[in-house]
């Protein structure tokens, strides 16, 4: 059973109905021993950086996800999720992230022919190899919305990245972290795929 | 590559799809679900409901058929057609809904778009206006209750207050190319697009590739939807992609 934490976030339904169209089974959840129990822990999340943390700090998230992630339990970021995982972004200055991993949240910089937020399908290209995109072939398109992307300390830890203004880490991978900046429940057939593989990893950890 | 979007739209009354669909093997070409997954396999890059149920106890209704698209539809999607309220778009966003399109209400209500905005993110807000050039030839006019009375405001004006406000895309349908096959308003939607930084989609008036080429090329266009083109099969959204990628436009093909 996949855990997808529940801290106000928005729209969480539809990582739910992805996860459960692929036949898993799913609980949403801020409860810690719910999330230390469970086989995989996602973060989604849309809205601010800094309502987030709030929201991650009122109901005591930030040790659990610590908690779930020392544990070696598969934990995916998604969106403002990949955010979240990092040190700070230019988004909230002054907001401290989870920090799981090194790195910062930076805007798109602002160009004529570029609009921002960036919306839409682009295409992923993969620096180095990552587990989430077993089987997807390069080029394959992933929806984005977002106005601000990672930079991330250690590029080793990249594992897919696409251009829009500038060149938008897309997915880390370190041990049982992962996370994507663009959305896998709205990916059509691509997405599916990123969400089932990480279904796989959960059970290959048990 | 960031691609320009094809988008069906759907029209929905009592929780069914009107208008016919010509998809083969669907074994419900009334049900909203299925016809949307069918798009999504025939390479919609999202899809737009509008909702023209009248009936008061209409809501309901709305809620469950958007938690059972939502349930099968991986694409984002977008649900118009009676939302007045932040409260409205709370429970469509809830049910699994990207994106929420207000016209008449927005119209009545700015502050709705900014609420909105703050409330969801201006990513979910698209302001859906219906346009009509003016008789003078001057510009357009925006209407409002679908098209049937004359609000005498400006359409590029009152998509620029929109943008203010917080709307995060634009749906701009001509009210005078709309059903005419012969193309869509490149002048209407390049005078919007132009002045406003957040995306056009472009509607109305589609009857062959060339047209929606044009209304990306020449019209500025981030996307472009149609309906009855895409419904009657009369073309495929693979070959308007295909067209386009072939002129240099970038799709997700």
């Amino acid at each position: 059973m996949i855990a997808i934490i529940d801290y106000d976030a928005g729209n969480i339904k539809s990582v739910e109905k992805a996860l459960e169209y692929l036949g898993e089974k799913v609980i949403i959840t801020r409860d810690k021993n719910e999330l230390l129990k469970a086989s995989g822990v996602i973060l989604p999340g849309v809205g601010s950086f800094k309502d987030a943390m709030d929201n991650l700090n009122k109901y005591n998230l930030c040790e659990a996800i610590r908690e779930v992630t020392d544990k070696k339990i598969p934990f995916l970021g998604i969106c403002l999720g990949l955010q979240l995982i990092f040190e700070k972004s230019e988004e909230s200055p002054g907001v401290e992230g989870l920090k799981l991993l090194e790195g910062e949240i930076v805007k798109i910089p602002e160009k004529d022919d570029i609009k921002i937020p960036h919306i839409g399908w682009n295409s992923l290209k993969f620096p180095n190899k990552g587990r989430l995109f077993k089987g997807i072939k390069e080029d394959s398109f992933v929806y984005f919305v977002h106005s601000y992307y990672l930079k991330a300390k250690d590029p080793s830890i990249v594992t897919a990245v696409t251009e829009y203004g500038a060149n938008i880490q897309a997915s880390v991978e370190k041990d049982n972290i992962f996370a994507c900046q663009f959305h896998p429940e709205k990916s059509s057939e691509t997405g599916l795929c990123i969400l089932k593989n990480f279904i796989e990893i959960t059970k290959e950890n048990k | 590559m960031h691609t320009k979007r094809i988008i069906p739209c759907l029209d929905i009354k009592d929780a069914r799809v009107v208008k016919g669909v010509n998809f083969v093997n669907l074994v419900d070409a009334g049900d909203p679900a299925s016809v949307a997954a069918a798009y999504d396999k025939a390479g919609a890059d999202e899809v737009v409901f509008l909702d023209i149920t009248a009936s008061s106890d209409a809501r309901n209704t709305q809620l469950e058929w958007v938690r059972r698209v939502a349930s099968t539809l991986f694409i984002p999607f977008t649900v118009g057609g009676g939302i007045r309220t932040v409260d409205d778009f709370k429970a469509i966003l809830r049910e699994g809904a990207d994106k929420i399109s207000v016209n008449s209400a927005a119209i009545m209500n700015p502050n709705l778009i900014s609420e909105a905005a703050y409330k969801f993110g201006s990513q979910c807000v698209v302001v859906a206006i219906d346009a009509k050039r003016r008789e003078d030839g001057s510009g357009w006019n925006i209407y409002k209750n679908g098209g049937r009375v004359d609000m005498k405001m400006d359409a590029v004006e009152w998509a620029m207050k929109a943008e203010k406000l917080g709307a995060g895309e634009i749906l701009l349908t001509s009210m005078d190319c709309d059903g005419t096959k012969a193309g869509y308003d490149i002048e209407l939607t390049k005078a919007v697009s132009e002045n406003v930084g957040i995306p056009v989609i472009a509607s109305g008036g589609a009857g062959k590739c060339k047209h929606f080429y044009d209304a990306i090329e020449k019209g500025g266009a981030e996307a472009v939807l149609a309906a009855s083109l895409f419904h009657f099969k009369e073309l495929e959204i693979c070959e308007v992609k295909k067209y386009l990628s072939e002129r240099g436009i970038s799709v997700r093909l």
